[in-house]
């Protein structure tokens, strides 16, 4: 959905803001996941993940979601799956090398992250992509190290 | 002093001075503070050594490195490493290019560990032109690491003597990393601060695409500056002659990122020797860029043109004032 995922790119401050509600309230509910068991909910949880976010920013399922720090472009649909910014072939219209009549992801991503509060998660060193984790769910991921990251309360 | 540091054979392996990464001559040269020239050997299509002897013949005592390129346009030549391998063994500095088009990380730290054994301390990581632009479209574009990924791990290699899974190496390989900038594709305000992440990955070093719109790099250099990039990483600006203008219009068109402004084009075609002035333009461009403050040096892409590159390094006067090191075969290997 090309139409769409450059909406979601054009509207990035706004779903900047609603992801960083949803994340809170993802890692909130750590108690519940923990409770069902997140190997149980994985499958489920990633379905659904893929579903919404599949309609929103063309997302690949990566499993280790970076649009927070890529302006809401997801990378994975560049042709190289550049996490780090734009290749050297940009055509001079902001085109893709590889696809000439499709925007070039970071050429969106650019502008994507220059409305978002934080600005500066784009010039942030992306690690290399676990390919273990692809078409696992990177919500529920985010909720348990979140979690583990937090010292014991008792 | 800082003769000596840059008076020496060209692959001859140095004790690593502090504050330097690599025992090679290429290192030395630009931490002195020399305009450093390094160009590009087109490898062959073929499995004879003796046609890559004769094509880095030509460039002998005029560059300080040459760079091995791997599989560029997505066109399958010799590979980088063993071009490199030849070229140290007769005595050359080569900057190994490798590229993440067609490798995972498991053969790419491989082939750090194996050219830095083969005596190669220049490593330049790129992402690599995508298959469709070569003689292999239906190959399977890998791209498991981008530039910037790759940077970095073979930075942990270096410093911290591990693979990326943080298994131990017993000798870490002693490299200095260069990494590929494009100042002349959009989005154009990002590319200075995309360098910058470049340097943190872990670039010291960095080649430009060809250069042709000298505004252009001044802006973008105006920006590094203020940023203070050029204090932290040495830029070589990329430099070639252009055979015509019908070849200029062909590459504008067909080689991604290339741009190449219309008044170059239309110069060549004025001239009566096309040939010809497009080695002036080139020597032109040379001294204008030379003039730009944070600039370390040029990187010479004569491709097909490779015969013109001493008359452009003599006629272009960057070396005038430094020995013209010839390489002497290398008894190590």
């Amino acid at each position: 959905m090309y139409r769409v995922r450059h909406w979601s790119i054009r509207n990035s401050r706004v779903l900047e803001k609603f992801y960083n509600g949803f994340e809170k309230l993802i890692v909130a509910l750590h108690p519940l996941w923990n409770l069902i068991g997140y190997e149980r909910l994985d499958k489920p949880v990633a379905a659904t993940e893929k579903l919404v976010k599949g309609v929103l920013f063309d997302c690949q399922m990566c499993g280790q979601c970076a649009l927070s720090s890529t302006g809401m472009s997801c990378p994975m649909n560049c042709p190289k799956t550049l996490r780090n910014g734009p290749c050297g072939g940009v055509r001079s219209n902001g085109n893709c090398e590889v696809i000439p009549e499709m925007k070039c992801v970071w050429v969106a991503a650019w502008e994507g992250s220059q409305q978002m509060n934080n600005r500066e998660a784009i010039s942030v060193v992306q690690f290399p992509v676990d390919h273990q984790l692809k078409g696992k769910s990177s919500w529920l991921r985010v909720a348990r190290e979140k979690n583990d990251a937090q010292p014991a309360t008792h | 002093m800082e003769n000596r540091n840059v008076d020496l054979s060209p692959a001859e392996l140095l004790p690593i001075l502090p504050g330097h990464n690599s025992p090679g001559r290429f290192e030395r040269v630009l931490r002195a503070g020399k305009f450093a020239v390094t160009t590009e050997l087109a490898p062959p299509d073929s499995a004879d050594p003796a046609q890559v002897y004769e094509r880095a013949s030509v460039f002998d005592g005029y560059v300080d490195a040459i760079n091995a390129t791997d599989g560029s346009g997505a066109h399958c030549h010799m590979s980088s490493i063993a071009v490199c391998g030849l070229l140290t063994r007769a005595g050359y500095s080569p900057i190994m290019q490798i590229s993440c088009r067609d490798r995972n990380r498991i053969a790419m730290q491989g082939e750090i560990l194996g050219a830095s054994a083969m005596g190669v301390s220049n490593i330049l990581c790129l992402t690599g032109d995508g298959v469709q632009a070569g003689d292999h479209p239906q190959a399977k574009p890998v791209f498991d690491l981008d530039c910037m990924s790759l940077l970095s791990i073979g930075k942990k290699m270096r410093d911290q003597g591990i693979f990326e899974s943080g298994r131990k190496l017993d000798h870490a390989p002693p490299v200095f990393f260069g990494a590929a900038a494009n100042p002349f594709a959009p989005p154009y305000d990002w590319r200075p601060l995309r360098l910058a992440k470049k340097v943190e990955a872990g670039a010291q070093f960095v080649q430009t695409q060809y250069c042709y719109d000298i505004e252009l790099l001044q802006n973008y250099m105006r920006r590094v500056r203020e940023l203070n990039l050029h204090k932290r990483v040495y830029i070589l600006v990329g430099v070639g002659p252009l055979a015509s203008a019908k070849t200029a219009t062909w590459i504008r068109n067909n080689v991604p990122g290339v741009h190449i402004p219309d008044h170059i084009i239309k110069r060549l075609a004025g001239a009566e020797n096309q040939r010809a002035e497009g080695i002036n333009l080139c020597i032109e461009l040379i001294q204008q860029i030379r003039e730009i403050e944070g600039v370390a040096g040029c990187h010479i892409m004569a491709y097909r043109q490779e015969q013109a590159v001493p008359e452009i390094v003599e006629r272009s006067g960057i070396l005038a004032e430094r020995n013209k090191q010839k390489r002497t075969r290398n008894r190590s290997f």
